[in-house]
């Protein structure tokens, strides 16, 4: 069983100004999850009358993308590849203080405490991240053979669970390592080439506009990154966003 | 009220009748279809492989989830693959077989009409899915790979390594957002249905909650389609996500649709034993490492006793004292039995002491010998991911011992009631994927549920659905008829009532008495006496909940306490039906064990050797048909309605694995 001191970010509406709040959270077990530890302090709150510490999450697998915290700095905690659900108290010592805070972006807004607003991320997809086809216009499916080598490539890319910790990992708030895992999921792939210039004009621009800052190289996305994807998908964004653009400027 | 269950099934031969079918439905012209307005809720497979194509047909859709965005949906936490009849393989697969397997692996409590158009529609589904850019695995030659999957003697799974469902979503996912971007979808996340609006009996909106303002507010539509998936967390632990719930099922239960086949729930042989009370959610180990792993508990109970107090480890235990049972029991199919028969197995060793995990829960899944034959590295490339995750959450190398394992709840065949079009009684309203009845019997295959989402959302509901709009005069109602007016009002005074309460116990703490309740008498195997006294503790813990619940916070903004107590009220009262149904039902198929009635000594199957004693026993002559069961109030039991399985093409035969 452990002892622990929490300091937690509490914010009621997205108009209010939250504040770090302090909890004890004894006899916590080692096995619980950090999730389930959390599901044992919010009892405890209600039982004494307070309000539970409200945080975004759904499957506890590490699949959904839901549960999205800061955990003493950084999202989903230093532990490598997990994500915040997936994280058990074994990995904590007696006696420790987590500050625990949600996901930071501007483009984030906070809706209560710990759950913040990423409905930014949806649009970049709806701006340009598909294949547009059509319900019953495909033809079969091994009529287009893809080398195993691009398939994986495209699946490492299409790993991306959209929880936006690459977001809230860097310094500008960039969206580049998740909108670059898209472009580089469908670029890889036969299917994806007729939308390739427009997808990626499409979707930098719809992520500019939502108010994501720009990529310094700090590579902090990747490390935060619960599928580590790699920073690779960047680079190769960026070469078919500077191909796509210039053949724009020529048609145009 | 009195019902006439018409499944509407077309005439004809059984491969030829959705052909048929198609031919026969109605169609709406182009400019007519943007007229009308279909609601559909849920976002998953089902829900949102729906909402993307009818809006790419021209309707005007207006799509509803609880979670953050559409992507989250519970679909995406499925692992192991998606079954089509592609033959592919060349290893004698077809529309047939798929057909064949699904009805039998549904101990024949299926409807034959739908469960071969399922067979059928399943090759298209992967079409699509890859022309969407889904990134199935792929041989070398640049071919799409297939596996043999839960008890398939075929492979004809196709899979993205441990996260099938995850791809699949995301195509979907992406399909709707286009939709969206394109403006014939207008997407309501964060928003959780609290009703059903009918207007003279046809449903013609729905009621909702905006789980972060929590503004209660009506939507008007031509149709209502529920996409809303499985109730497997009435049992409290589950593999399902933790936000899932009946409440849009059995709000439509409560305005009169009926509700299916309750009691046919799944248990899923290989998830992470229990470890503690404070434990929120079960994690499923995909089926798939039954391809490889062996199943087994020692001979004796003193070994096992040894193991559960970590006084040896597993692999000192010599190959003469350890049962793989499931081998043993099933040589034929061994450790790839199917999943009820596979669950319960592990349930008899554990109950006659032979269990190991701390709480005696749990069986060992061994790599051992497969890592002998195969060597590290292509166990590494099979199943590192899911090794992984083991590792993380158990905190044992699987590498090095074996996994322990334990059956929990997975999956919900039962769910509303549908007809060959997928609406329910209620005209106008549709339901789609885990959350009607339809296609998987009494108990699901393996791979089969993201098949069945799919069909369902993109390939059957468009052609059908056109058959009840082409009745219907397009934007007949608004949200100003009276209805709506009265149901937003109950369901205002609803939520007041819920946050009024101020007691003493929280919201988790009933849900988790319900679940514990309904494991124990209503779970793995069900007798008379278990489930008659979960109808007497049932009503009583209902009674409880409304007087001494806490529900801290106010109505007006995000309170997920709230969110969660409307669900768990509803999980009581869909659990007294579900115990109904489970009491009712006297023989054994499926996910539904009856004690009393399984094969013994004294019958002749099991003395010819056809079947093990113990198996469970089917009465095809008074039982062969869908419970359909309507509400009647928290007062009295629910009616039974039934609708005969009628079977022109498979004969009904003992579902025999050994």
């Amino acid at each position: 069983m452990l002892n622990l001191t929490l300091k937690v970010w509490r914010q009621k509406t997205s108009q209010d100004t939250g504040s770090m709040e302090t909890y004890d959270a004894k006899n916590i077990p080692e096995e619980a999850s950090f999730l389930e530890m959390l599901d044992i302090v919010n009892t405890r709150i209600i039982m004494s009358g307070g309000e539970p510490i409200h945080f975004d999450h759904d499957c506890r697998e590490g699949i959904c993308g839901s549960c999205s915290l800061t955990i003493n700095g950084v999202p989903h905690s230093k532990e490598k590849g997990i994500t915040t659900c997936q994280i058990h108290m074994r990995k904590f010592k007696e006696g420790d203080t987590i500050w625990i805070e949600p996901f930071r972006a501007r483009a984030f807004p906070v809706v209560r405490d710990l759950i913040v607003d990423r409905s930014a991320m949806d649009r970049i997809i709806a701006a340009g991240g598909y294949i547009d086809v059509r319900t019953g216009s495909a033809v079969d499916a091994n009529s287009i053979p893809i080398s195993k080598m691009d398939a994986d490539s495209a699946f490492d890319a299409a790993a991306c669970i959209g929880c936006g910790a690459c977001i809230a990992a860097c310094k500008n708030s960039s969206a580049m390592l998740f909108t670059a895992a898209k472009v580089s999921h469908l670029g890889h792939l036969p299917q994806g080439q007729p939308e390739r210039d427009k997808r990626v004009l499409s979707m930098v621009r719809q992520m500019d506009a939502e108010g994501f800052g720009n990529c310094t190289n700090q590579y902090e996305c990747e490390a935060a990154c619960p599928k580590e994807i790699s920073v690779d998908h960047i680079a190769r964004m960026n070469r078919d966003f500077t191909s796509a653009l210039i053949k724009e400027q020529l048609i145009s | 009220m009195s019902f006439v269950l018409d499944s509407k099934i077309p005439a004809g031969p059984l491969d030829q009748k959705w052909s048929k079918h198609k031919m026969d439905s109605k169609l709406i012209n182009p400019a007519n279809k943007r007229k009308f307005t279909i609601l559909v809720v849920g976002s998953g497979l089902a829900g949102g492989a729906a909402a993307a194509t009818l809006s790419e047909l021209g309707y005007k859709v207006k799509c509803f989830c609880y979670q953050d965005s559409p992507r989250r949906a519970h679909s995406i936490a499925a692992q192991g693959g998606i079954n089509a009849a592609k033959n592919y393989q060349n290893d004698g697969d077809s529309v047939r077989r798929l057909f064949y397997d699904t009805i039998k692996g549904g101990d024949f409590r299926s409807r034959e009409a739908n469960v071969h158009r399922l067979a059928e529609v399943s090759v298209n589904i992967i079409d699509q899915c890859v022309a969407q850019g889904v990134p199935f695995a792929r041989e070398y030659g640049g071919l799409l790979d297939n596996r043999s999957f839960g008890g398939a003697q075929v492979s004809r799974t196709f899979y993205a390594r441990g996260q099938t469902g995850q791809q699949l979503l995301i195509g979907c996912y992406q399909a709707l957002e286009k939709e969206i971007h394109k403006g014939g979808v207008e997407m309501h996340p964060r928003t959780e249905l609290l009703d059903l609006v009918l207007v003279d009996g046809h449903a013609k909106g729905i009621i909702v909650r905006d789980l972060v303002t929590g503004k209660v507010s009506s939507h008007a539509g031509d149709a209502v389609i529920m996409a809303t998936g499985g109730y497997g967390n009435v049992f409290f632990l589950s593999t399902n996500a933790m936000g899932c719930n009946v409440t849009a099922a059995w709000r439509a239960a409560r305005r009169g649709a009926l509700f299916a086949n309750p009691c046919y729930t799944q248990i899923h042989p290989t998830c992470i034993p229990v470890s503690g009370d404070y434990q929120s959610k079960l994690t499923l180990m995909s089926e798939s490492l039954r391809n490889d792993g062996r199943i087994w508990v020692p001979k004796s109970k003193e070994t096992a006793e040894k193991l559960r107090k970590k006084q040896i480890t597993a692999d000192q235990v010599a190959d003469d004292d350890r049962d793989y049972f499931l081998e043993r029991k099933y040589p034929s199919f061994g450790n790839l039995s199917p999943r009820d028969i596979s669950s319960r197995a592990a349930k008899e060793v554990c109950d006659e002491g032979r269990g190991i995990a701390p709480t005696g829960l749990g069986v060992y899944l061994d790599f051992r010998d497969a890592t002998k034959r195969l060597g590290e590295s292509t166990i590494r490339s099979r199943y590192g991911n899911l090794f992984q995750m083991y590792d993380k959450i158990a905190g044992e190398d699987p590498y090095k011992q074996p996994m322990m394992i334990y059956p929990a709840v997975h999956y919900t065949m039962g769910g509303l009631w549908v007809d060959y079009n997928l609406m329910s009684n209620i005209p106008g309203l549709h339901v789609l994927g885990e959350a009607n009845f339809s296609d998987h019997g009494a108990n699901r295959l393996g791979a089969s549920a993201l098949m069945q989402g799919l069909a369902d959302g993109y390939f059957v509901i468009p052609t059908t659905i056109a058959n009840y709009l082409a009745t219907q005069k397009p934007g007949s109602a608004s949200v100003n008829d009276s209805a709506f007016k009265q149901a937003e009002e109950e369901t205002n005074s609803r939520v007041n009532q819920l946050l009024g309460i101020n007691g003493k116990r929280t919201v988790d703490s009933f849900h988790r008495e319900l679940g514990l309740l309904m494991w124990d008498n209503c779970g793995m195997a069900r007798n008379k006496e278990g489930l008659e006294e979960n109808l007497k503790r049932i009503p009583e813990i209902r009674e409880e909940f409304w007087q001494n619940v806490r529900i801290p916070g106010a109505g007006n903004l995000a309170n997920m306490e709230l969110e969660k107590a409307g669900r768990v009220a509803d999980f009581i009262e869909f659990a007294e039906v579900m115990c109904h149904d489970a009491l009712s039902r006297e023989e054994s198929c499926g996910g539904h064990f009856r004690t009393e009635h399984q094969y013994t000594e004294a019958d002749p199957e099991v003395q010819s050797g056809f079947i093990a004693s113990g198996e469970a026993k089917r009465h095809d002559d008074t039982f062969g048909y869908v419970a359909a069961w309507q509400y009647n109030g928290n007062d009295q039991a629910p009616t039974l309605h039934k609708e005969p399985l009628i079977f022109e093409d498979v004969h009904p035969s003992v579902r025999s694995y050994k």
